[in-house]
């Protein structure tokens, strides 16, 4: 097990700049996210961690050691791709064997590290199958034990759980944490998705246009987003023009178009420096729907009317107006939700919402 | 009609034209030589209708046309293992090539344009005694006077080569083409070495491919007569020689009849047995 570090990266395809200046610390053991949108740079960041691909400026660190000018078949890694990548000549249990092919092992161990791994991935008795017999959900399983049967440094996950379909990627989200928690082993996961990145990661890192846009915990980047991109990319936000009036130990105080007076707290808005212009960022689940004239005891309110319903079982997503601009609400249901065309009251508590410095 | 009887149908609908054609084209002709094969070619140059085995006890007891199909054989292997030693590389080149793949493909196909016999006569000019290479030589004074490189069994293997080379490229570079990059990928993510992943995983997927190539190639260089006529010395001649020496020269429809059945026989035989034992069409269903 190992720390990951990437130091000044930049990664160009010829005069395409895929990753821009990136400096990442993975400390040792934790589960990282790269999140982002597809072309974001970050399935690029982990090719060349993976030394599939070679960075064109900077050092990547695996343990302290640089590691840019090992082959890929010397760096240790686990790696699992998004379409497996199974062997389809082999069986199951020669798949999870190969990797210790290239290692000293003797054969009584290679057999038991495999049946270990087997079970770890919780299917012991396909080692005789080959890949095809398998469900996907299966073949990502053998997928996962092949590569940390080799006991790597740094496991590296490219989008393993989006060939899979919805209830079984939320088991394997699951399992994989589980197994990632059991083993311990540095893991650099790549996803878009961003209920994924949530659920798993230790960090996140959140990437677009081959750029960090924030690094950290995973309420941190859904409760202070640091950017209007990291805003709307985790979950739905309105982001509403305002301005910064003044700036206290307690918290932001804005205006903000629609609302009026919001005092944000302060360490959501570390980003407004003081006076002046800012942005009001209100996720769509912390924005409530209630109708007319209902006492809304601490919330900051303003009258709104429903435009479009796109209801979703446990929860609805209003599409509502206020004043000169729509904004989203994403509330749970209680009894009915409200029709198309409702006249309603829009509110929400100053402490759910954040804020943005300008540019 | 049911949807079911209209769907089992429709396979045969399709396939009419050309089993009409093959039916017509193939079998029919393959018949005649079969019962020409029992006629009599009779000292006055007319053939006897009935039922003689005479041809066919001298096809099969005569030494002269068993060592020739051996030589015939022995020259399809040498021809397909030259071929897919050279053919592999350049299937594998040319499978994973980037951006001028089509282009490649185009070059592979161009010597189809030009026929066969052309591009086997057109090695004359090239290793004929007043050929290229001889002209080079001699203005080199590498070489006082010419040297003979033509009609030799080298040549003929030379022309089979050059003939068999597409075939055998095309068919590997299908199976090749087929294979996801990102086993390779994995296999030196495990520790593999480039070399290893190739042995490991590309080359047995790819064997398909190979084995498809290598019977293209060993049941066409077989059947040639082109080649040997055009390349090879009087020694050289090949089975499918005899059947033309006989059928065109000696106007000896019985006996190039049996001698052509017979070479179609132990060709369909030895089909069989590859088949059966490297199992390739096994393989494949494994593979899904």
């Amino acid at each position: 097990m190992s720390s990951v570090t990437l130091s000044n990266i930049v990664k160009r395809f010829g005069t395409f700049t895929a990753v821009h200046q990136t400096t990442l610390e993975i400390p040792d053991g934790a589960f990282v996210t790269l999140l982002g949108p597809s072309g974001c740079g970050k399935t690029t960041n982990l090719r060349m961690i993976a030394g599939l691909l070679d960075p064109t400026e900077g050092e990547i660190l695996v343990g302290g050691k640089r590691v840019n000018d090992v082959p890929i078949h010397k760096r240790n890694l686990g790696i699992v791709f998004q379409n497996y990548a199974l062997f389809p000549h082999k069986t199951v249990a020669e798949n999870v064997a190969f990797g210790l092919k290239y290692r000293d092992v003797s054969k009584a161990d290679v057999k038991k590290r495999v049946q270990d791994a087997l079970d770890l991935v919780q299917l012991p008795d396909v080692g005789d199958r080959y890949p095809k017999a398998l469900s996907g959900g299966q073949q990502q399983r053998i997928a996962l034990a092949r590569a940390i049967v080799v006991q790597p440094d740094v496991l590296l996950l490219d989008e393993p759980l989006s060939a899979l379909d919805a209830n079984l990627r939320e088991d394997m989200r699951v399992e994989l944490k589980r197994i990632q928690d059991r083993i311990g082993v540095t893991t650099v996961f790549v996803t878009h998705d961003q209920s994924e990145a949530l659920a798993m990661s230790d960090q996140i890192v959140v990437m677009s246009n081959g750029r960090v846009e924030q690094v950290g915990t995973p309420q941190d980047v859904y409760n202070r987003p640091a950017s209007e991109f990291v805003a709307n990319f985790l979950g739905a936000s309105n982001i509403l023009p305002a301005r910064c009036l003044s700036r206290g130990p307690d918290g932001a105080l804005l205006d903000a178009e629609l609302f009026g007076q919001v005092t944000v707290p302060a360490d959501k808005a570390e980003t407004v420096p003081g006076e002046g212009p800012a942005k009001l960022v209100l996720r769509a689940e912390k924005l409530l729907l209630m109708a007319e004239g209902t006492a809304a005891d601490g919330m900051v309110t303003a009258p709104a009317t429903v435009e479009t319903v796109d209801y979703q079982g446990q929860t609805v997503r209003y599409f509502i107006r206020v004043g000169d601009r729509q904004l989203q609400a994403i509330n749970l249901i209680d009894g009915h939700p409200f029709e198309e065309g409702t006249g309603v009251q829009v509110g929400f508590r100053p402490k759910d919402c954040s804020a943005l410095g300008q540019g | 009609m049911s949807v079911e009887a209209r769907e089992a149908r429709q396979p045969w609908i399709l396939l009419s034209p050309a089993l009409t054609a093959v039916g017509l084209l193939l079998f029919v002709p393959l018949l005649f030589i079969v019962v020409y094969s029992f006629w009599l070619r009779t000292a006055s140059g007319a053939d006897q209708v009935g039922f003689y085995l005479d041809n066919w006890n001298e096809a099969l007891t005569d030494a002269f046309y068993r060592d020739i199909l051996l030589n015939t054989l022995k020259i399809a292997v040498i021809t397909t293992i030259v071929c897919a030693l050279m053919g592999y590389p350049s299937a594998y080149f040319i499978a994973r090539s980037k951006g001028n793949k089509p282009l490649l493909l185009l070059l592979l196909m161009l010597p189809f344009w030009i026929s066969y016999i052309i591009r086997t006569m057109s090695w004359i000019n090239i290793l004929g005694v007043s050929g290229a290479l001889n002209t080079l030589l001699l203005w080199l004074g590498i070489i006082d006077e010419p040297i003979q490189m033509l009609y030799n069994e080298t040549t003929v293997i030379l022309g089979l080569v050059h003939y068999l080379l597409p075939f055998m490229v095309l068919n590997v570079f299908v199976s090749l083409d087929g294979i996801d990059t990102t086993l390779e990928d994995a296999a030196n993510s495990l520790g593999a070495t480039r070399w290893q992943a190739f042995t490991q995983v590309t080359l047995p997927l790819s064997l398909p491919g190979l084995a498809a190539g290598s019977l293209l190639c060993f049941v066409l260089g077989a059947g040639t007569y082109i080649t040997p006529l055009v390349l090879g010395g009087p020694t050289d001649a090949m089975f499918a020689n005899l059947v033309f020496e006989a059928i065109i020269t000696q106007l000896n429809w019985p006996l190039g009849s049996a001698l052509s059945l017979m070479l179609l026989v132990v060709l369909g035989l030895l089909v069989m047995i590859y088949n059966r034992y490297l199992g390739m069409a096994q393989l494949m269903k494994g593979l899904g």
